[in-house]
């Protein structure tokens, strides 16, 4: 008897987990789906059938240089998780194996600044990066992306790191490592998992990210999100073409995600389950 | 090793490629269909300028608002040409934000401008932007549809038979509305259509003191007309529907009637993406027996600011964006009806653009009734047609356009939507120092 209630409360959780899997894809399918529809068909209503047209991706590529953006999204995103990460692997470890009294403070104090508009501080930002020269430089959104999600990557490193026991660390220092080899060579292999994960939610993030890269950009460093943005038009019919500008954008993230999905989940449940 | 021949040799190189590097001139633009053809055509530009380079960032409409005001104002020079509306140039004007377009060529021909979009883009009888396209509101509808109803279009309608003629069209069965009308929030969306409609009635936003003018009975009327028009005659949904959702009821035949700028007209008749291109005509925006028909007046222009380096490359792109060769070289490689509109007098008199476009001489009409500089027919303190010429006026028009998107979705009564638009306006003004 337990074991049938046990088999219908898996079916439904599968049924359950589907539903709501497929709730969270069917923008992005939909997105897809338009992108092979004509114009009129786009805005005719919700339909998962489309005419199977190719004309959207055709005048997209020919209104826009899609390589220039997509390497500025790869520079951009990859620059930005590799910096913010040569600088949060080392803040994590300070915080997760030499704690103080006020490490808990300095934690809420990072996150506290994702709580802040972003648009409350982009004059003071635009004044900075105008006088710096970074305004429209790939320099400067890799600058910014990595403030912007460096929070995060702490925060994530930090709860990872709190899952290694401390003794293995002592035990390597008594063996003679020094502070660098302990860090290399004993923590960042046994948290590779949470590192990874935390590398490419952190590409995601940076891929993803719109406010900034498009206010702080112009011609020269305008990433994959602001090629996006141009196809948004004030008189006529665009939803087609901006679907297939936005599944362009999307893909090779996508693609990423997709072949690096035993990666992520491993690492986004790392000390889940004890 | 002698190196001294060397070094003026390599000084020499540098010298000769930094002269013959191309001057870039970054254009911020947004994306509609005449933007794209200008981008398609300008290989003919840096023919005749081999030493300017274009590049362009094209941007939704009002993310490139945002992104170039923040430009300007903070100086950041990120911009040589910007894609601007006959709202911001006078205002920008004013600061100094932009470059007077003085010393055009001779052939390009000021004079040859259509007046009222001249004035409206110029600041003590100086231009500080040069019209792209230009555009005025007027009625587009179904021949066969008010055929049907038993009734005639007049030139000039009255939004008395508007409301009449919308009724008599409304065909629930059919799915089709009477009247399709703006109704989504947004200074440049239903506060657009609806600042027109009150100016035709009557109202005016401000009298001489900038006291708000809510608490009018012009205002009453117009809104009261318009809530009550759309409820009997308007598609469902309307207060989410703004200029494109529009375009595409009526081109899928959907719309009896419907008012909005006078650049849809070429979209309406062009069999390829319209239902009902065939029987579609033209009248002048209504009025209510004011003689007031909206002073609708729109125009995308190209402008360049005062913080651009190569302000003199960009002058030359400007001359030939607007010039009448650029309209010759749209029509040589397109057509004559994809000419961009609403600029010149000399297009407007070309027997083959009144040929190719059926909408050239309503549109021409429309634009010669409208006067920005008179937009009600009461003393008002700004000028403007479909919306105030001052800076607070995004803010403010949004903010009142969200209480009468929502009187439209019958979620406030018309008289609720008045006294808070009142309210908030009154504030608005007092906090800009105003009175």
């Amino acid at each position: 008897m337990a074991r049938t209630v046990s088999t219908r409360h898996k079916a439904i959780a599968t049924v359950a987990a589907w539903f709501i899997a497929l709730l969270i894809f069917f923008p992005i399918l939909y997105t897809v789906v338009t992108s092979f529809k004509t114009e009129p068909e786009a805005i005719a209503g919700i339909s998962l059938i489309p005419s199977g047209t190719f004309e959207n991706y055709v005048e997209v590529q020919a209104q826009r240089d899609y390589f220039k953006p997509f390497m500025n999204s790869v520079i951009v995103s990859l620059g930005s998780t590799l910096i913010a990460l040569v600088i949060a692997v080392p803040a994590a470890w300070s915080m997760a194996f030499s704690p103080t009294k006020r490490t808990k403070d300095i934690l809420m104090w990072m996150l506290s600044t994702k709580m802040l508009p972003a648009v409350g501080v982009l004059v003071p930002i635009y004044l900075i990066f105008r006088d710096t020269g970074l305004l429209d430089t790939r320099l400067g959104l890799t600058v910014v992306l990595t403030l912007v999600n460096l929070p995060i990557v702490v925060w994530m490193l930090y709860t990872y790191f709190r899952e290694i026991p401390g003794e293995i660390l002592e035990a390597a220092r008594m063996d003679g490592a020094s502070l660098m080899n302990e860090i290399i060579h004993v923590l960042t292999p046994m948290a590779l998992p949470g590192i990874a994960s935390t590398m490419l939610l952190n590409i995601i993030l940076a891929w993803n990210e719109s406010f900034w890269t498009i206010r702080l950009t112009a011609a020269q460093a305008a990433p994959l999100t602001a090629f996006i943005a141009s196809f948004s038009s004030p008189q006529g019919l665009f939803w087609a073409k901006l679907s297939a500008a936005s599944t362009l954008a999307i893909a090779p993230i996508l693609i990423m995600g997709w072949f690096s999905q035993r990666q992520l989940v491993r690492g986004l449940t790392f000390g889940a389950v004890k | 090793m002698k190196l001294h021949p060397i070094l003026v040799g390599a000084c020499s190189a540098m010298a000769f490629v930094g002269a013959a590097r191309a001057e870039t001139v970054t254009i911020a633009t947004v994306n509609n269909g005449d933007m794209i053809r200008m981008q398609k055509l300008t290989d003919d530009f840096t023919a005749k300028n081999p030493d300017i380079e274009l590049e362009w960032v094209t941007l939704e409409e009002n993310v490139l608002r945002e992104r170039v005001t923040t430009d300007i104002a903070t100086q950041g020079g990120q911009y040589d040409v910007v894609t601007i509306g006959n709202y911001e140039v006078p205002i920008w004007a004013k600061q100094s934000w932009l470059e007077p377009l003085t010393g055009l060529p001779a052939e390009y021909d000021v004079d040859d401008l259509l007046p009222a979009i001249r004035g409206g883009l110029s600041v003590d009888d100086t231009l500080y932007a040069a019209p792209f396209y230009g555009e005025s509101a007027m009625i587009m509808y179904r021949t066969d549809l008010i055929e049907k109803a038993g009734l005639e279009m007049p030139d000039e309608p009255s939004w008395e038979f508007i409301g009449e003629a919308a009724r008599a069209m409304t065909d629930r069965d059919n799915d089709i509305s009477g009247i399709c009308l703006r109704g989504k929030a947004g200074w440049g969306e239903n506060m657009a259509f609806l600042t027109a409609m009150a100016n035709s009635f009557g109202a005016r936003w401000f009298d001489e003191n900038w006291q708000p003018q809510f608490d009018t009975p012009e205002w009453k009327e117009a809104v009261q007309f318009y809530v009550e028009l759309m409820n009997d005659a308007g598609p469902s949904g309307a207060s989410s529907n703004g200029f494109n959702e529009n375009l595409t009821l009526f081109q899928q035949g959907k719309c009896g009637m419907w008012m909005d700028a006078t650049v849809a007209a070429s979209f309406v008749t062009d069999p390829e993406d319209s239902t009902v291109a065939e029987n579609v005509d033209f009248a002048l925006f209504p009025d209510a027996g004011t003689g007031n028909h909206g002073n609708w007046l729109w125009s995308w222009n190209l402008a360049i600011p005062a913080t651009s380096d190569a302000k003199d490359a960009a002058k030359a792109f400007v001359a030939w964006a607007t010039s009448k060769d650029y309209t010759a070289l749209v029509a040589e490689n397109e057509g004559w009806a994809a000419a961009p509109p609403g600029t010149r007098t000399s297009l407007y008199e070309n027997p083959e653009y009144q040929e190719a476009a059926s909408f050239a001489e309503p549109t021409l009409a429309a634009m010669n009734a409208a006067d920005i500089t008179k937009p009600s027919v009461q003393p008002v303190p700004y000028t403007g047609g479909q919306f105030v010429a001052i800076p607070e006026f995004q803010s403010l028009g949004t903010t009142v356009g969200q209480l009468f998107s929502a009187a439209l979705a019958g979620q406030m009564s018309v008289d609720d939507a008045l006294a808070q638009a009142q309210q908030v306006a009154t504030r608005e003004m007092k906090r800009g120092g105003y009175n």
